[in-house]
């Protein structure tokens, strides 16, 4: 029984920008990451920035291959094919020429699917993420979390089992953020999906995940991961939230190479 | 970090916020439009109104010969007076401006989208297109009369090599300004080169396009003019010339009203088309305001 994705001791290392120090022709992103997400499992990719998080991430969207190492999506190796999962970034990445629904069922026209069955499954879908009134809006005249669910809804209607979920709020101030927060849950309830969450923010990782994977600073490698036992819904003051919020500052404190956490 | 707040209630007034913006829809836009058309049109329009009456008053009060210099009002009478006559030679300029531009529209952008697809083309080509600016084409009118005759041909010619080097060199810009991450998106969800071609860089590159466009078709009357001085039996130009040898200074002036005219029609078309096919532009700039 395979878990629904597999990553084995990912090795990635990029060109050195020019006039950086001499020597080596390469900077290692990633030094041999290993990790699995169960089906239906709510992982959280935890680190300082610069530890390669979004690197892992494009590399399981097929953006591009790693130099070593395997990534297996049921089983099956993911080495640069695209569109096996749906990817979601911090950037809202919308089309600025077309309407919040049109931009929603992008993904599902790249798929061949068009006409009326798409665009009703996207207008349920809007309405769920409170985005009824808004159809035929451009993006310009959203706000920044409206354009982020506009992107979720992008992101689901991909119809893709595995989510990528690189930071999504990264750019929202942290009232729309919490907001967005419930709405990532029902990803994982209601839609049964499996997501692998990117965040350097600790509490979001304790509030919303199963497991936790702590990684190092540049080059990335797995520090150690935590199951996250808090029974839901989880609350920022729950005793359990707090305490691993602790636990997990400390091992990120801890980190030898001295980068900010 | 985020509080324990009400978390529903967060998202609400940015979201009052946008939808007051969203419901700003297109009749509010056109009478917004229109208002802001009013307090701008008003300046330079008491201006030239100006402009014409101290002509006029100068005219007549140092008596200066109609053969040359005529009184706007002078001109305004051979504009009715002989309006059969001029509309008739504005119909073939026009003619002549619209076919040219259409040719260069068209062998523009594809020649812009093999430019952009293919390395060996954009190296071969593009210094070629640049470089060719460079001749006047100006220079070249009595070559095309040569080539291509008296007849309607040759000012398309003129009117088309005008209009050709904005268009390219605008979609080329236009196609390559895409937003990367937007191509690199759809590339994630297994989109091929087409589709991305048609679904972002397309899109992206028409702003581009139409301002190629709205400058192309203002000068292309310009060179459908010098083609018809050059050599031609009819048209606007042909008018202006044959009216200038026979001192009727009033009429080439006319001519030149004329094909003003025509030229603020055309740019004003080009304008509006944009208006309709790109109404995101217009969304973007009403929450700028």
């Amino acid at each position: 029984m395979h878990a629904k994705l597999e990553v084995e001791g990912v090795v990635k290392r990029f060109p050195a920008a020019e006039g950086a120090g001499a020597g080596g022709g390469s900077v290692e992103a990633l030094a041999g990451v290993s990790l699995h997400v169960e089906e239906r499992e709510f992982v959280t990719l935890l680190g300082p920035s610069g530890c390669g998080k979004s690197t892992l991430c494009n590399i399981v969207a097929g953006l591009y291959s790693a130099d070593e190492g395997a990534v297996r999506l049921d089983g099956a190796p993911l080495d640069g094919t695209r569109g096996r999962v749906a990817y979601m970034q911090q950037k809202d990445l919308l089309l600025p020429w077309r309407t919040v629904l049109r931009n929603a069922t992008l993904g599902l026209e790249v798929q061949g699917v068009r006409g009326p069955a798409a665009r009703a499954e996207a207008l349920e879908l809007l309405r769920t993420f409170g985005l009824d009134g808004f159809e035929r809006a451009y993006p310009s005249a959203l706000s920044g979390g409206m354009r982020q669910r506009v992107a979720l809804v992008r992101t689901l209607l991909c119809r893709r089992e595995m989510l990528v979920l690189d930071e999504p709020f990264g750019a929202l101030d942290a009232l729309t953020r919490s907001a967005m927060q419930d709405y990532l849950l029902r990803l994982r309830g209601e839609f049964r999906r499996t997501v692998l969450f990117i965040t350097h923010d600790v509490e979001e990782a304790v509030l919303l995940s199963d497991r936790i994977y702590v990684l190092t600073g540049r080059p990335g490698r797995v520090r150690a991961t935590m199951p996250v036992a808090v029974p839901r819904p989880r609350r920022p003051v729950d005793e359990g939230v707090v305490r691993l919020k602790a636990e997990i500052l400390d091992l990120l404190r801890a980190e030898p190479a001295g980068v900010s956490g | 970090m985020s509080a324990v707040g009400p978390r529903r209630v967060a998202a609400a007034p940015e979201e009052a916020r946008a939808g007051a913006r969203a419901a700003a829809g297109w009749t509010a836009a056109v009478a917004r439009r229109a208002a802001s058309w009013g307090g701008r049109i008003a300046p330079p329009a008491t201006l030239f109104v100006a402009l014409l009456a101290a002509w006029e008053w100068a005219v007549r009060a140092f008596g200066v010969p109609a053969y040359i210099l005529p009184a706007p009002s002078r001109i305004a009478g051979v504009l009715i007076a002989d309006r059969a006559l001029l509309l008739g030679d504005a119909a073939v300029t026009l003619e002549e401006v619209l076919v040219g531009f259409a040719v260069a529209f068209v062998v523009g952008i594809v020649l812009a989208l093999a430019i952009f697809s293919s390395r060996t083309i954009e190296r071969a080509v593009y210094p070629l297109v640049i470089a060719s600016q460079t001749i006047p084409v100006f220079a070249i009118a009595p070559l095309l009369i040569v080539w291509f005759g008296y007849g309607m041909a040759s000012k398309v010619a003129m009117a088309a090599l005008i209009v050709f080097f904005p268009i390219v060199v605008n979609t080329v810009d236009g196609l390559r300004a895409a937003d990367e991450d937007l191509v690199n998106l759809l590339r994630i969800l297994g989109a091929d080169r087409r589709r991305i071609l048609f679904t972002i860089r397309v899109p992206a590159a028409l702003p581009f396009v139409f301002s190629g466009v709205r400058i192309a078709v203002a000068t292309s009357v310009i060179g459908a003019v010098i083609g018809e001085w050059v050599g031609a039996t009819q048209g606007l130009g042909f008018a202006m010339i044959h009216a200038n040898a026979q001192l009727h200074i009033d009429r080439v002036f006319a001519a030149i009203v004329y094909l003003s005219v025509m030229a603020l029609a055309l740019f004003g078309t080009v304008s509006g088309v944009e208006w309709v096919a790109l109404p995101w532009r217009r969304a973007e700039r009403a929450v700028r305001r």
